[in-house]
């Protein structure tokens, strides 16, 4: 039943997830130490959404999951990124 | 063998289990909201946001950062500890989560508590004085962080929830949903603060 299909993740996994996390953590305190204006915007929001993808992968156990929950993760992600994008077009172009 | 108690079980788990994504959905576009606003805020008074961002300590948000990823690694862990049946390590890890999350919440207070002694605080009459662009700021930092809190803490209630059921053994390694839950919950509460940490402390 479950137990056949359930993926149980190894701690050795959870570990070097984290040390990449972490990683991330400081090169982001890092770069915006330097002062590049909107290109440190950039690099913060794309370090950002790298460690959510990675903790929703591995840790949230999302990779292991079925097919419905991955699409269904991805369309609601879709749609927050397309709420912003959408306002964003309202605010710069009114 | 008419009656297959994990035949339900099987069932439980997984719908029980897209209830909790399905949740967090909802709470996504709570702190969605709230990011949209601060986003549309920055643009507009972009150098009062950058004067106001400075006000607030890096250090303490990094050290946050460490305490909630680790806390996120750790609530994994119980997770694996428990399918596995090693329910020492389970009640080990759950615990180190919550202290973990009790740190976030000192500093927190700490935070906090230093900023209210310069007399900034939601209402405060320093706050009122300052241009409008930092009192939008210093709102929406309380509002965020403030609601991101709230979060901590109803995760660890979670948390000692699932501890208490651990020892008396209503979650075991055949049930263990309430505590995958709990651990995706928490696993959100660390989604939010990595957006947050950059946006409110970092960029400047």
């Amino acid at each position: 039943m479950r137990d056949e299909k359930n993926h149980i993740s190894t701690y050795r996994s959870l570990v070097t997830v984290l040390v990449i996390l972490l990683a991330l953590t400081t090169i982001s305190v890092l770069i915006t130490g330097i002062h590049l204006g909107p290109v440190t915007v950039a690099v913060a929001l794309l370090i950002a959404s790298v460690k959510v993808a990675i903790v929703i992968t591995q840790f949230m156990h999302l990779k292991f999951e079925n097919l419905f929950l991955k699409l269904a993760v991805s369309g609601v992600l879709t749609l927050f990124v397309l709420v912003i994008v959408i306002t964003f077009i309202d605010y710069f172009f009114r | 063998m008419t009656v297959h108690p994990t035949h339900t079980e099987h069932i439980d788990s997984e719908t029980g289990k897209l209830g909790m994504w399905i949740f967090l959905f909802t709470e996504l576009f709570l702190f969605g909201g709230l990011f949209l606003v601060y986003a549309i805020f920055r643009a507009k008074y972009s150098p009062e946001f950058h004067h106001a961002a400075e006000e607030l300590n890096a250090f303490i948000g990094t050290i946050n950062t460490v305490f909630l990823l680790v806390s996120s690694m750790t609530v994994a862990g119980a997770l694996t500890a428990m399918q596995k049946g090693d329910r020492r390590m389970t009640l080990l890890l759950l615990t180190v989560t919550i202290m973990l999350a009790g740190l976030f919440m000192v500093n927190k207070y700490f935070e906090w508590s230093h900023k209210f002694e310069y007399g900034i605080f939601p209402g405060s009459p320093v706050l009122k004085n300052m241009p409008h662009g930092e009192l939008l700021f210093f709102g929406l930092y309380y509002m965020m962080t403030g609601l991101h809190a709230l979060h901590v803490l109803v995760g660890m209630v979670l948390l000692s929830i699932n501890v208490v059921k651990v020892k008396a053994g209503t979650v075991n390694s055949e049930r263990f949903l309430m505590l995958e839950n709990s651990a995706l919950y928490w696993h959100l509460v660390d989604l939010i603060w990595i957006f947050l940490f950059p946006l409110l402390y970092l960029i400047t």
